[in-house]
């Protein structure tokens, strides 16, 4: 334990607690109006210090005091007391720090009233509060190193303790405080039996549909959409991959195109153009009319078209986790199957559908989730039939504002993802799927049964055309004057969405969507790399090293991607609408959810990544005298440019595209081109919000390209080594 | 703790707008249509050169938010949407009195909504209900057009027939307390769920209909008249019918945000919201509700209000939170959503 490190952090929190203004401050803390403030003698912009002596603020007292303990062990004790001595005080001194927030002030416990006095309520916490619960938290956490936890190494530890902390407030805090809320009703008193009868509710489970009695409840249309869905996108998703590596169909580069373009497209749009050839006037339905007489009718919404356009936004993401596995499929286990004397669809049957089953699982898993979270597609194509993530919506904003239907509703859809995420693991068991091994690993994979090519391919052609048609209709759509009445050619839609003038002022962007497509894009572009680091330093926490609690570390990153984005949403206003942690109205609330949404995706690529690096390279490293934090950087980082490449363009690309989340937490000053879409979609105005959409896939087309040249790709010796051994085999 | 140096970094090499305006921010919400909303603001910021951040909302979600928000409010102005929201926001003191000195130019509709609110809202629009139907299906269909409120339930309407739903809309709201109040409480709601049988969807949003209609979705869409008129003037196949019974009105309001961060250009803009030349921006991005100005130019596509059937709303009762609530459940209890 380095004295000047832990001095360092400790001089930091004396001048947070000392110095910085507390609360938050209305124009940002680099302003430096709130020092103006200062002089006319405004609490708001008081430091802790300045508060307890001038205010009368107590609850600061035993800030004040940890600080003297902490000089005291700092500089007066040696060793493992001294360790154990910063430990303890620094930990008191951030959850106190993070506890006072709550107990002192708004919506306080009874009592403190008097203890707040004059003061009122505490506002939000700012740079001050910040500033001294970062210090405390990380000298806790090389307290903690020096009694020679985490290999003794600061970095690793702290990089625990920070994380840990970050998942605890942004993923435990908000999604606690959501279930908590279903507890009491509306007028804020607990009500256990008021809960479970919402929970159990008919309006919520009716089976109504079975029966032909009218609608079922929104918790089994959600249930049946997911299942349809995850069934279809991973059957679809299927059918591409082995068409991708077991056939040698000539238009494979195409079909990647074509999986990739979903991805970068705002999950709506897909259920707009949908409308457009498949609604009661698209010229399906025309055509149907015209040629076979039967009549135009609404069958394209409801069920049907919300399942129809999660089918096109989801297949290729089951394709992409589909595609790892059965590629990664050992071509010896298929050649010692055939050479058993087992035709081609027993071994397909036997050896390689059963070694596909960890990503038939996720694939299912994956298109679940997404479907029951799925916002945008039901709001456009709904109608009638309700699903958990669009009725959570206007129990919020619908004039009664329902909070705890809101909650009860999210604990439903909460229940069901989790369902999912326990029978996945159920069905997968405690089998082992390993192929992939480090033996070499000759032979071809084996070609498939000729009756199951011809299923794929009549699955998946079809599709893909489909697809090409829905994707040709979207660029169409935003270059005709009115869809459906009037197709001569204009581009008012891209000039009223993307105009600019040139006034006296200077260049003018009168385009109605520049500011929301400004803000998009520097949240984005702020959050990809914020995820990035986060996801992968957790992943190199859990792959390199071991510690207390790792498990429980894991399911909590997993967490808020088994939370739909609706109820995050939704819990993210609930939690951080008052002090101390307030942050609606903010960019720093959409940079945070994203990181937190996110992340998993990183953490999981990085962990991939990782374990195929091998631990020796990092040893030498170590034994060659680096740290750990210089091992990360010099080593590990340059061995692992896909993995960063991957996340930084994943989490840009869904800090764009995402719905249900957002449009919670966009404000007048931060609208996202999502949410601002919905407006235009809700309002009919499909030729501008079908412009704007396609200058989005540009966008995130040119952003992916921009990244890949800009981190590259690491060239890993052993990658060629392979390649060329597969030439030689060929 | 909002990090400027990066924003102002970001903001000069994007080259944003609000970078060459520097008289200050406003953060309004609209629950107008999105072209009006843009079009007030770029014409308000040309003029005042403060910085406009505004974002469409529907007035449930404006009033969601603002109630949330009521310890810190981030909106500073309200502008446009049915009156009843902008009342409620009043009694719940969640809005802030303000008396613009173009006050005395304002009809009377539009002043009575200020006397009733306390000062804190004030009429800047005014639309009547109506339906509007697809000639070309209804063409197709040998179907008859509706005259009244009462010939909505002909069973040859089935699933033809939106509306939208009155938690999320201002629009629905209005038809609800119109009909209670043309046919009273309980003949109404035996209306409303007799209508359900022929209606297909319950949209979300209180323009939606109107839209579906026009472009071929549904047959009929109950709305207000202005919004479908704009749709007939863009060459959709839509014809509007004022309801023989009567009908209710909207009076579109401008409200200022209690506890608002930038209240001088708060105020600022609802002066220009209720001046003639604010109130004539309208009419250029094609909205043809009737403006409050007595000044303004009435545009000639605005649906005469001398020549319809207006009911006398009782916009203090409907406007009420108690009212509102209470009709709201009903509506869950006797007509639901599905």
């Amino acid at each position: 334990m380095k004295r000047s490190t832990i001095a360092l952090w400790f001089w930091i929190a004396c001048i947070a607690v000392v110095l910085l203004p507390w609360y938050a401050q209305p124009d940002g803390v680099f302003s430096f109006d709130w020092m103006a403030r200062l002089f006319v003698g405004d609490p708001g912009s008081y430091s802790a210090l300045a508060l307890l002596l001038q205010s009368g603020a107590s609850w600061f007292i035993p800030v004040v005091f940890t600080l003297l303990g902490l000089s005291y062990a700092i500089f007066r004790m040696e060793g493992v007391k001294q360790a154990r001595a910063v430990t303890a005080l620094a930990a008191f001194g951030a959850l106190f720090t993070l506890a006072q927030g709550w107990m002192f002030g708004y919506g306080g416990a009874p009592g403190t009233e008097e203890i707040t006095g004059a003061l009122g309520r505490q506002a939000a916490f700012g740079a001050g509060a910040l500033v001294t619960l970062s210090a405390f938290l990380l000298l806790s956490a090389i307290g903690i190193s020096g009694l020679g936890r985490g290999q003794g190494d600061a970095f690793v530890v702290s990089g625990i303790v920070v994380i840990a902390a970050l998942i605890g407030i942004f993923v435990f805090f908000p999604v606690g405080h959501i279930l908590l809320r279903a507890l009491f009703d509306n007028a804020g008193q607990f009500d256990l039996g008021n809960m479970f009868s919402r929970l159990f509710s008919a309006k919520i489970w009716s089976m109504n549909c079975f029966i032909g009695a009218g609608s079922c409840g929104p918790a089994i249309n959600s249930f049946m959409l997911g299942l349809a869905t995850a069934t279809g996108t991973t059957l679809l998703g299927l059918s591409f991959a082995l068409i991708a590596t077991r056939t040698d169909f000539k238009a494979k580069k195409l079909l990647r195109v074509l999986t990739v373009l979903p991805i970068i497209t705002p999950p709506f749009v897909i259920g707009l153009a949908l409308i457009l050839i498949l609604g009661r006037q698209g010229f399906v339905s025309e055509f149907l009319n015209e040629w076979f007489d039967i009549p135009k009718s609404r069958w394209a919404y409801g069920f049907f078209g919300v399942w129809l356009a999660q089918m096109l936004s989801f297949t290729p993401i089951a394709f992409l986790v589909i595609i790892g596995v059965v590629e990664g499929v050992s071509p010896s286990l298929e050649e010692a199957s055939q050479t058993l004397r087992a035709n081609r669809w027993e071994t397909f049957r036997k050896v390689s559908f059963p070694l596909m089953r960890p990503g038939l699982a996720n694939a299912f898993l994956i298109g679940f989730i997404e479907s029951v979270a799925d916002f945008g597609n039901p709001l456009v194509l709904g109608s009638g039939y309700n699903v958990l993530s669009t009725e959570i919506f206007f129990a919020i904003v619908g004039a009664q504002e329902d909070a705890n239907g809101a909650a009860v509703l999210a604990l439903v859809l909460l229940s069901l993802t989790l369902t999912a995420f326990i029978a996945q693991r159920a069905w997968l068991g405690k089998k082992n799927y390993t192929s992939v091994t480090g033996k070499a690993d000759n032979g071809a994979h084996a070609p498939m049964n000729p009756a199951l090519a011809a299923v794929c391919y009549c699955t998946a052609v079809p599709w893909a055309i489909f697809t090409a048609i829905v994707y040709s209709m979207i660029v169409f759509g935003g270059f005709v004057t009115l869809w459906g009445i009037n197709h001569s050619f204009t581009l008012n839609h891209y000039i009223s969405a993307f105009g600019v003038e040139w006034t006296e002022h200077g260049l003018w962007f009168g385009g109605a969507a520049w500011d929301s497509y400004f803000t998009t894009l520097r949240i984005s572009a702020l959050a990809a790399p914020l995820t990035a680091i986060v996801g992968l330093l957790t992943a190199y926490l859990l792959v390199r090293q071991r510690f207390i609690g790792r498990d429980l570390f894991e399911f909590g990153t997993m967490l808020s991607f088994a939370i739909p984005g609706t109820v995050i949403g939704v819990s993210y206003i609930m939690a951080f609408n008052v002090p101390p942690i307030e942050l609606t109205g903010t960019g720093a609330i959409l940079i945070i959810c994203f990181m937190f949404r996110n992340m998993p995706v990183g953490v999981r690529g990085g962990m991939a990544a990782l374990t195929q690096l091998d631990k020796s390279l990092d040893e030498a490293s170590i034994t060659l005298g680096a740290n750990s934090a210089t091992t990360v950087r010099r080593v590990i980082i340059p061995l692992v440019g896909p993995a960063i490449l991957a996340a930084v363009t994943y989490s840009f690309v869904r800090a764009i595209t995402s719905v249900s989340a957002v449009i919670f937490l966009v404000s007048a000053e931060h609208n996202m081109a999502t949410a601002y879409i919905i407006g235009l979609v809700e309002n009919g105005d499909f030729g501008v919000a079908i412009a704007y959409c396609t200058v989005l896939i540009v966008t995130m087309l040119v952003a992916i390209l921009g990244l890949q040249a800009i981190i590259g790709t690491t060239k890993l010796r052993r990658q060629n080594r392979l390649a060329k051994a597969q030439k030689a085999a060929a | 703790m909002k990090n400027k140096f990066l924003a102002s970094a970001a903001m000069a090499v994007s080259m944003m707008a609000g970078s060459a305006y520097a008289d200050g921010q406003l953060n309004l919400v609209c629950s107008t249509q999105q072209d009006w909303c843009e079009k007030m603001v770029a014409e308000f910021e040309r003029e005042t050169g403060i910085d406009v951040k505004a974002v469409r909302k529907s007035t449930g979600e404006t009033l969601a938010q603002v109630r949330a928000e009521a310890s810190n409010p981030k909106i500073d102005v309200w502008w446009g949407g049915t009156g009843d929201p902008h009342l409620q926001a009043a009694e719940l003191g969640l809005s802030a009195q303000y008396d613009s000195p173009e006050l005395g130019n304002l009809l009377g509709w539009a002043s009575n909504m200020h006397d009733i609110s306390g000062g804190r809202t004030a009429g800047i629009y005014a639309g009547a209900l109506g339906f509007g139907y697809n000639t070309e299906i209804f063409a197709e269909k040998g179907l008859e057009p509706p005259a009244c409120w009462s010939d909505l339930l002909d069973p040859s309407y089935e699933d033809e027939i939106q509306m939208s739903n009155p938690h999320s809309s201002g629009t629905a709201y209005t038809v609800l307390a119109t009909m209670t109040q043309l046919l009273g409480e309980d003949e109404a709601f035996k209306y409303l769920a007799s209508l359900g049988n022929n209606i297909s969807s319950y949209t979300k949003s209180g323009s939606a209909p109107g839209k579906n209609v026009a472009r071929g979705e549904a047959g009929i869409a109950i709305g207000f008249q202005h919004d479908m008129i704009k749709l007939a003037g863009e060459g959709f196949p839509i014809m509007i019918v004022s309801p023989c019974e009567g009908t209710g009105y909207e009076v579109g309001s401008v409200s200022i945000i209690e506890g608002a961060k930038n209240l001088e250009n708060a105020q600022k803009w609802v002066d220009f919201a209720l001046s003639a030349e604010g109130q004539e921006i309208g009419a250029k991005v094609k909205n043809y509700q009737v403006p409050s100005n007595s000044g303004a130019a009435m545009p000639k596509e605005a649906p005469d209000f001398a020549s319809l059937k207006l009911i006398d709303y009782d916009f203090a009762t409907y406007g009420s939170t108690d009212t509102r609530t209470k009709l709201l459940v009903r509506w869950d209890e006797e007509v639901g959503t599905n």
